[in-house]
């Protein structure tokens, strides 16, 4: 049995939308019906856009359906060097609509060493009960002992839903967990909802570096698990008087061979890089035209109390150093303010920054991209642009 | 050393553009490449044949001329390589992927290590390798921003994170995904380009690998692609007007009034 595009040449009116949708150029015309070539990937643009429905993607066989054992939403709480990663308070928040939604528990999972403090904030961020591993073995981060315990978690409190943050650890060993576990997992998404009759998770991302979004579900396996992108969900408000409570959970060693042995780690936060975190992001691309002017990119951030981040142009140039790049092949942030000071916008550097709440544009060229997709332009020469801006911030006492 | 290194087809990037009226993709033309992410990996063995010896073998599952890619690759100085290709292999989930390559692997073994980009430029998931080295009880390590060194029976390498980097150390055989910061790669070479015409390069379709049709492809998935749309661009655009101190006035009002900035900017001069 082979899966192929199934075409009903008679609905179809030639109107070549489904030629111009597929991101793989998989479909051409011949004899004015589309042809599908193997580049398909049936990813379901083609039969989302065809206006005249002549397009089906072939279902899946019907397996048994999924396991009715599995009952309440868990999150994943990472945590690093015993600070909580704020997604993980994100995830909480949703999870509780989620939980409530479907009337079921929320839990968190929480490794780690000495993780009294951690386990009562995620209560007060809305976990009914937090199942904690405490063991200096999980204290760094191995994707060996991270995966096997929350695979191990899993199998003994059985959520019909999973979350975790889409962070270098989350997306490192969360794919270990839903293998070991045999179940489907969404990588990366920006936004979930709940079929509440189906109690199925609608988990939507880009893909594509951005340039397309696809809605995935997990109809046959337990539990439907997501990596979800940081600050893309709100923080709640945290209770003063939380109800849960804290499970010690029994881990089983046998099975963790020590095979990743984690001997160092290294921070490296050259002028606090923490991108993925900041509410303010100024970054600088060529069009600053010198490394030394990069300065006013710096000033400007401090101002704001933001971090400084860069387009591949600067990065590429020798001004910054690459931990700054935002984009496809750098980092993907979402703060509230995003300034963009001579970058053009490529698409590239687009996807990395296009969630941010308010993005304010400065470019000397009116067609630059970047114009796209900014909340407030300014069309001039950044030299004059930004130390008015920076005499102004002074001037109001920043 | 047996090194596998594991690469995809996937569209050019670089191609890829947006119109700018509606939004959608422009595609037209755009052409196949090896996954940017899997140059770095495939130059990383290379790097370590070179200097302990062995073999590395190109691993890719897809359409019939994802055969290409492995040519290229062969034309970099890959030595054997090895194509997944069925009908029934389309449509497959990164769990399905990982099924058929971990299949792939085991016609190709033994080996001591297995490299992968950190991830596809098109599904973006980043979830083959893990998947991949679960599949095959391998201990692993993603985003490796270099390899320290490699020994026998063990590698040490580190692995990038958000605010510095970790020093692992892994047993092998292992897997490996790579990020770009651990090399620069070479670039093809003549006899490289001569080899990649003539070698021969053995196809594995699911029979040959014993997979039914039930555990690749689109029916052996657990995720479904339910609707894929183009992203909504919902921002209204303002564009300032007026002198330098008039433009930056009315901007610093604005992000205000929006709670973004805690000052209160008064005087326009
Ligand atoms: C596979 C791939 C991955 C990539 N990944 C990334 C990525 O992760 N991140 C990224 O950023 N890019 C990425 N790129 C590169 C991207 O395509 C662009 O080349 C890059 O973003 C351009 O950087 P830039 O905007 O700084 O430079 P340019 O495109 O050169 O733009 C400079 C801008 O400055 C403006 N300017 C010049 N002088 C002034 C002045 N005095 N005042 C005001 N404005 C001025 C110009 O009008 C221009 O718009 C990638 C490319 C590829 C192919
Ligand atoms: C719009 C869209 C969204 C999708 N979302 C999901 C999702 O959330 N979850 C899911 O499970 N699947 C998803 N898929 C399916 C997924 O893209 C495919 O399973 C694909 O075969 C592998 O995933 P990837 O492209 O993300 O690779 P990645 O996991 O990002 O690739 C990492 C590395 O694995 C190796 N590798 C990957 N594929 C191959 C291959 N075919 N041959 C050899 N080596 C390879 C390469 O070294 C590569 O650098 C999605 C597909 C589409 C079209």
């Amino acid at each position: 049995m082979s899966a192929t595009l199934l075409i009903d040449t008679d609905l179809c009116s030639g109107c070549e939308s489904c030629v111009s949708v597929c991101p793989f150029s998989a479909l051409s015309m011949a004899d004015g019906k589309p042809l599908v070539n193997d580049q398909c990937t049936l990813c379901g643009a083609c039969a989302e856009i065809c206006p005249e429905g002549a397009i089906r993607v072939p279902e899946a066989a019907p397996a048994a359906g999924p396991d009715p054992a599995y009952r309440g939403v868990m999150i994943f709480a990472e945590q690093r060097l015993g600070r909580v990663a704020e997604v993980a308070f994100e995830l909480l928040h949703k999870g509780r609509e989620l939980a409530d939604t479907l009337g079921v528990t929320l839990t968190a999972a929480l490794l780690g060493r000495e993780l009294d403090g951690p386990a009562r904030e995620l209560l007060r961020y809305g976990a009914d009960r937090v199942y904690t591993v405490d063991d200096p073995r999980l204290e760094g981060f191995t994707d060996e002992a991270y995966g096997e315990a929350l695979t191990q978690i899993i199998r003994s409190v059985k959520p019909e839903i999973l979350l975790a943050g889409a962070t270098p650890i989350g997306r490192s060993f969360i794919p270990k967990t839903a293998t070991q576990v045999g179940t489907g997992l969404t990588a990366d998404c920006t936004e979930l909802e709940i079929d509440a009759e189906k109690r199925l998770l609608l988990q939507t991302r880009p893909a594509f570096g951005g340039n397309i979004m696809a809605t995935i579900t997990c109809p046959q396996r337990r539990p439907q698990m997501a990596t979800v992108r940081p600050k893309v969900l709100k923080k709640g408000a945290p209770s003063d008087s939380p109800a849960g409570e804290i499970v010690p959970f029994n881990l089983d060693w046998s099975g963790i061979s020590g095979k990743t042995r984690l001997l160092e780690i290294v921070e490296e936060l050259s002028e606090k890089v923490r991108l993925a975190e900041a509410d303010v992001i100024v970054a600088g691309g060529r069009g600053l035209q010198e490394a030394k002017h990069f300065s006013l990119i710096r000033e400007l951030a401090e101002l704001l109390g933001g971090a400084v981040g860069a387009s591949r142009g600067a990065v590429d140039s020798g001004w910054i150093p690459y931990a700054h790049q935002v984009g496809q092949t750098g980092k993907t942030v979402a703060p509230k303010l995003y300034v963009a000071i001579g970058v053009s916008g490529a698409v590239q550097h687009l996807v990395g920054m296009q969630s941010a709440e308010t993005i304010v544009a400065i470019n000397s060229d009116p067609q630059a991209p970047i114009f796209d997709v900014a909340t407030y332009g300014i069309v001039g020469d950044l030299f004059e642009v930004v130390p008015e801006m920076i005499r102004q911030l002074k001037a109001a006492g920043g | 050393m047996h090194i596998i290194v594991c690469l995809k087809q996937v569209p050019d990037a670089r191609q890829v553009r947006l119109d700018p009226e509606t939004h959608t993709l422009i595609r037209q033309g755009v052409e196949s490449i090896i996954n940017p992410y899997d140059l770095y990996a495939l130059e990383a063995g290379l790097r370590i044949r070179d200097e302990r010896g062995g073999k590395v073998t190109v691993l890719t599952m897809g359409p019939p001329q994802a055969e290409d890619s492995l040519r290229e690759a062969i034309s970099y100085g890959a030595d054997e390589a090895a194509l997944l290709s069925d009908r029934a292999f389309a449509g497959a989930d990164t769990w399905a992927t990982s099924f058929t390559l971990a299949r792939g692997v085991e016609k190709l073994a033994p080996f001591d290590l297995i490299l992968c980009g950190k991830q596809a430029v098109d599904g973006d998931t980043a979830q083959v390798g893990p998947g991949l080295a679960e599949r095959l009880g391998l201990p692993y390590a993603t985003w490796v921003r270099k390899i320290e060194a490699v020994e026998e029976d063990r590698i040490r390498v580190q692995r990038l994170m958000d605010d510095g980097y970790d020093r692992l150390e892994i047993t092998l055989p292992a897997l490996l995904t790579v990020v770009k910061e651990i090399n620069e790669p070479r670039v093809p070479s003549l006899k490289g380009k001569m080899r990649a015409k003539t070698q021969k390069i053995p196809l594995y379709g699911a029979a040959d690998l014993g997979a039914d049709a039930g555990q690749v492809g689109l029916s052996g998935s657990y995720t479904q692609v339910m609707r894929v749309f183009a992203p909504v661009r919902r921002r209204e655009r303002e564009m300032l007007q007026g002198p330098v101190e008039k433009q930056v006035h009315d901007l610093w009002v604005n992000l205000k009034n929006r709670q973004l900035i805690p000052f209160d900017v008064a005087g326009s001069r």
